[in-house]
């Protein structure tokens, strides 16, 4: 349904507005094997494509996307910690955040 | 000696664990869950075992390390408690920092599961005392995630101070220098991939790993 926004005007149109000033903050993190870490799965993945005639792909390398739903005032600097601390194995891994 | 066996949900060896540990220390060890804050009085080793942690979400080993029993085992192992990690308690003890490096997918994709040889890399240690330096030994392994990972420089300096404990001597999971098990830098806390739990009765069809309980009721 597309109703005009002149519909909602009146008794309620705070909680929209209010709404509309606090989105909901949303982080996107990616997972991503390090340079030079064997990545046997993303090998399984080219092996069978390349199987379904697939020729052109050089390397492929798997990896995992996070998506987190976040409370208002959570820092750029809080997210790199759960991703430290938790998310990523910084030994292995690197990660990659952004925020929509 | 007083032992403990810490279980997590999705633990499956820590009762093997803790029929190798009574066998060879003479007491029942406690059995910790991981929800404890802290581990029983006194306790001189502390097995974390093997199985599928929380269900190996996000990476092996990586839940169970920000579990509260691990905070407990962290600062055991400082103060100097032996801690064992097998498997997947291998993988939690890498996750938790008390060990350095990584446990990635076998090389092969596959799940493996087999009885493999290894080589004793060190027989100083309090795990591995019982054993002849160099000497051979067949354990069993059972594992998806067991392939050791660390940068060379790591690499170098675990082999340098004698911190591998076993290597791999066979292909098996694609480990960086066939590395099977490393130690801490105190020497106190071992992390193995192969089960000696489940080579440690005459029924098991061996006693190969029998002498690393052995090793450590007599540490």
């Amino acid at each position: 349904m597309n109703l005009p926004k002149s519909t909602h005007a009146g008794i309620g149109a705070a909680i929209p507005i209010s709404l509309k000033d606090s989105p909901a903050m949303k982080a996107r993190v990616t997972i991503t094997l390090k340079n030079g870490v064997l990545d046997p799965q993303g090998k399984a993945i080219h092996h069978a494509l390349e199987g379904l005639g697939f020729g052109g792909v050089n390397d492929v390398r798997a990896g995992k996307l996070i998506e987190l739903d976040l409370a208002d005032g959570t820092s750029d600097a809080d997210i790199e910690e759960m991703c430290k601390k938790l998310l990523a194995n910084t030994v292995i891994e690197n990660y990659r955040i952004e925020r929509a | 000696m007083k032992t403990a066996v810490i279980v997590f949900p999705g633990s499956n060896c820590d009762r093997d664990l803790a029929v190798a540990f009574e066998q060879a220390t003479g007491k029942k060890p406690h059995m910790v869950w991981h929800r404890e804050t802290e581990l029983p009085e006194g306790i001189d080793l502390i097995g974390v075992p093997g199985g599928f942690s929380y269900g190996d979400y996000l990476r092996s080993g990586a839940m169970a390390a920000q579990s509260p029993v691990m905070r407990a085992v962290s600062d055991a192992a400082g103060k100097g408690t032996y801690v064992l990690g097998i498997c997947n308690g291998f993988q939690v003890l890498t996750e938790t920092g008390l060990l350095p490096g990584a446990l990635m997918r076998n090389a092969g994709i596959q799940f493996v599961c087999r009885d493999v040889k290894l080589t004793v890399a060190n027989s100083q240690s309090a795990f591995t005392s019982h054993y002849k330096a160099d000497e051979e030994i067949l354990i069993p392994v059972a594992h998806h995630d067991g392939n050791y990972f660390a940068d060379a420089a790591t690499l170098d300096r675990l082999e340098g101070e004698g911190r591998v404990a076993f290597r791999y001597a066979e292909e098996v999971n694609g480990s960086a220098r066939n590395i099977a098990g490393v130690l801490n830098e105190g020497g106190n806390v071992l992390g193995m991939m192969p089960h000696p739990e489940r080579m440690s009765e005459a029924a098991h069809g061996g006693l190969d790993g029998k002498k690393l309980f052995d090793a450590l009721a007599s540490a």
